[in-house]
């Protein structure tokens, strides 16, 4: 491996250098690819690395055609950790350390494959030797992740080896600030972090804007639980991030930037920190940029956890250091962010478009999606479905598509019952509008968003109203407290949803509900507390008849609510083990040993416990 | 005022050439090296940044990150993002609760664990997932949350970072364990 040249004077030295890189590389090369990424980190993939490189090592240097790298988020978590084995492609999946030997002999010396590794369709059985043949990833057209997991995130040379930076050289050399943000306009590229809005009008105000300096801020504070497209992305391919950001820097003008990433995320800032170090000492960041005579640097700022700071103006007054306060936006942030300057904030997927779109072309760009949604959508497909991971697909894709073609359908044969799109601000879509197409502007009709990508597959067994509760409870934390409807108005319905899903709900509960919904959509300052009531709104309007069931009949349909339904034992079933009358906390299980055992509901306290424990399901709700 | 305390944040503000506005950043630094805010630290920052104590701690209590005690020995993140949530997130909440005598946010009386329940931590594949030490677990039941933490506490950190998503499987035949329990701590 060649250590990082010197810094490139100008964009032909980057061109000379690309090629060298690219020439540098023997076809023949065996190369073993492991994901490093958190879920497949979570499942021992450091050590699988580990044991990879040793085997490499112990060849000797005669036999260096053998290459062992750590790379991105491939996307499907669930099958972590992932191994790819070039020439060939082949993809393995649930590889673990005591693996490593045979894959090493069979398939990356001896050129054949491991079958038992490969993935193997549930329902077909059919076994699929390369990704492609994966049906979760057949439907998927890969744009902003076409890198994760092909290179090695923490290395600048793999970047550039695959058209890295070549936007950026194009752009310096070749177009004026006016021309990139004409660019941007025309594809139609909108805001991934959850408004939808223009990015090229964005951009257009931030260089019209007067002031100096102008900052350029990546948000890469993923707040939306169940969504992790942005850590994904800047683990993965940290540096299409950063090109992204100095193409915006040079479009508006700006000489410093920021990237905010949450304080969750520890491997993203890692990664990122190193992008930036390579990057600086390439000259492709810094003074005098390629030899452009344009600079722009970029900081880290990690959040501290606050879910409020994804929302701009309280992301901009954490990088003041202090509490993050939205303000109200009479003023744009373009016009008077950070520092009171005009800043350009975008969110960390919309940048990594950049860089493609500026090397393909808007049109390539605009070619892709709905009339008013263009290119593709990272979502992170997640909950009671089969295939969890991330996918990304074309704008209007329908959502059964995603479901069912990418996701595999929900998982155990269960029924389908929702899905939650948007995060806290987004709300519940339920089985009749699955052949809906997914853009920005159909999941605002349905009562829902598009938020940054989240994609929570509920099915029968969820109960919607304390789903509701759920995201509630998570807004009253996080709200800020600034403005009385927010911090007083979820309190009082986190209230009532508590009240009805103990079965102490009272007629006219689902009307107040509503009400206060409209109080924080109309007065709230900021988007969280204006879109805070979106989960509940969005549950009453499309299932109506579960909040009716816990509040009339005091019955929870799903069977999720402790006290809204009973335990019983299925005689059948039961072998009389007794583990459940030895586990009751209540003394509330009789039976004689191998005899089928019998609850008493009077001394059942609905713990659960019992329908934990049992190994042979016999423990039912009813 | 401790001299040790002290040059901590001395350093620290240089770090950041003793820029307010990287105040974040500063406390996060004070954090990782000393594993809390002490409150001596935070008035010595606060003067040396011309910041009032007051905003210094307004930020310190906004952030959910910051601790103003000390932490336990162990950090567990529990995750608490949706999918964790429908998959018993809650439950293994309490339960860690009950057994360890946790608060969120707090450390157990016998300085163990510091407990902090968090939005989300992005490994939803792998959920309900809880971080004990930077180290992730997935695909936790409560049984096998309660039990992973007796292990930690016991010194062995080497457990295993649950490689399968255990509750994936209909549960197969479990052996009854002889793992004791209802001595200790009760339910209240």
């Amino acid at each position: 491996m060649s250590t990082l040249a010197t810094r490139l004077q100008c964009a032909s030295d980057l061109e000379r250098y690309r090629s060298e890189l690219v020439a540098a590389r023997d076809p023949r090369a065996r190369r073993v690819r492991v994901c490093i990424g958190t879920g497949c980190t979570a499942k021992g993939s450091p050590k699988v690395l580990e044991s990879f490189r040793r085997a490499a090592q112990e060849l000797g240097q005669d036999v260096a055609v053998v290459e062992t790298k750590c790379t991105g988020c491939h996307g499907f978590c669930e099958r972590g950790p992932i191994v790819i084995v070039d020439p060939g492609d082949v993809f393995y999946q649930g590889v673990r350390e005591e693996d490593v030997p045979e894959v090493w002999r069979e398939s990356v010396l001896g050129g054949r494959v491991v079958e038992k590794l490969l993935y193997a369709d549930e329902a077909s059985g059919t076994v699929a030797r390369t990704h492609q043949e994966i049906p979760f990833y057949r439907a998927q057209q890969r744009v902003v992740l076409a890198l994760n997991g092909v290179i090695d995130p923490t290395n600048i040379e793999d970047y550039l080896a695959a058209g890295g930076y070549a936007a950026l050289a194009k752009v310096l050399t070749s177009m004026q600030p006016e021309e990139v943000i004409d660019q941007i306009t025309r594809s139609g590229l909108r805001g991934r972090g959850g408004g939808g809005f223009p990015t090229g009008r964005k951009w257009r105000s931030a260089r019209n804007a007067h002031g100096e300096p102008k900052y350029t801020i990546a948000n890469g504070d993923e707040g939306d639980p169940g969504a992790f497209m942005d850590r994904s992305i800047m683990e993965g391919a940290p540096h299409a991030v950063i090109e992204g950001m100095i193409i915006g820097a040079y479009a508006i003008g700006s000489c410093q930037g920021y990237i905010y990433v949450r304080n969750e995320y520890p491997l993203a800032v890692k990664h990122l920190s190193i992008a930036l170090g390579q990057a600086r000492q390439m000259g492709l960041l810094g003074e005098n940029v390629l030899g452009s005579g344009f600079s722009f640097d970029v900081g880290i700022n990690r959040g501290a956890g606050a879910f409020v700071c994804g929302e701009s103006t309280a992301l901009m007054a954490s990088l003041e250091g202090r509490v993050g306060e939205p303000r109200a936006k009479y003023i744009h942030t373009v016009e008077s962010g950070l520092h009171g300057k005009p800043s350009l904030l975008n969110n960390v997927e919309t940048w990594a478009n950049v860089p493609q779109i500026l090397l393909n072309g808007a049109e390539w760009f605009a070619s892709m999606g709905t009339a008013k949604s263009k290119g593709t959508k990272v979502f992170s497909l997640v909950g009671k479905v089969k295939n969890t991971g991330l996918v990304e697909v074309p704008m209007g894709m329908t959502l059964r598509q995603i479901i069912y073609d990418v996701g595999g359908g929900i998982r155990d044969d269960k029924a389908f019952k929702a899905v939650q799109t948007g995060g806290p601000s987004g709300g519940c879509i339920p089985g009749e509008f699955l052949d809906e197409p997914v853009d920005f502007d159909r999941l605002t009709d349905l009562g829902s968003m598009m938020g940054s990508g989240g994609m929570i597959v509920m099915d029968e067994d969820t109960c919607m109203v304390s789903v509701a509760r759920y995201f509630l409870q998570f807004l009253k934390e996080e709200s800020c407290g600034k403005c009385t409807p927010c911090r007083e108005g979820i309190a009082q319905m986190l209230e009532i949803l508590t009240r009805i899903t103990r079965g102490e709900g009272r007629p006219g509960d689902v009307e107040t509900l509503q009400s206060l919904s409209d109080l924080l959509e109309d007065t709230s300052l900021c988007a969280l507390g204006k879109t805070s009531a979106y989960p509940v709104l969005s549950t009453i309007r499309h299932f109506r008849g579960e909040y009716e069931a816990h509040v009339l009949e005091r019955r929870c349909p799903a069977k999720v609510c402790s006290g809204l339904f009973r335990y019983s034992i299925d005689r059948e079933s039961c072998t009389g083990c007794g583990l459940c009358s030895k586990k009751c906390p209540a003394e509330g299980i009789h039976g004689e040993k191998k005899q089928p055992h019998v609850i008493d509901q009077v001394k059942c306290i609905n713990c659960g416990s019992c329908f934990e424990i049992c190994p042979f399901s016999a423990v039912v709700k009813i | 005022m401790a001299d040790a305390g002290t040059s901590t944040v001395v350093s620290i503000v240089d770090r950041y050439g003793g820029d307010p506005g990287m105040l974040i950043p500063m406390m996060q630094d004070i954090q990782t090296e000393l594993g809390y805010l002490p409150r001596a630290e935070l008035a010595e920052l606060s003067g040396r940044l011309q910041v009032p104590l007051a905003r210094v701690y307004s930020v310190a209590t906004f952030y959910a990150s910051f601790r103003l005690v000390p932490k336990g020995e162990h950090t567990i993140q529990l995750c608490m993002g949706t999918v964790c949530f429908l998959k018993g997130a809650d439950q293994i909440s309490r339960a860690l609760q009950r057994e360890f005598e946790l608060v969120p946010g707090g450390t157990s009386p016998d300085g163990k664990f510091t407990f902090s329940p968090v939005n989300c931590v992005g490994a939803c594949a792998l959920a309900p997932v809880m971080v004990v030490d930077g180290q992730y677990y997935g695909g936790l039941v409560v049984d096998s949350a309660v039990e992973l933490l007796h292990k930690v506490a016991a010194g062995s950190p080497a457990a295993q970072p649950a490689a399968q998503p255990a509750a994936q499987a209909p549960k197969p035949k479990k052996a009854p364990k002889t793992k004791k329990k209802g001595g200790g701590s009760k339910p209240t």
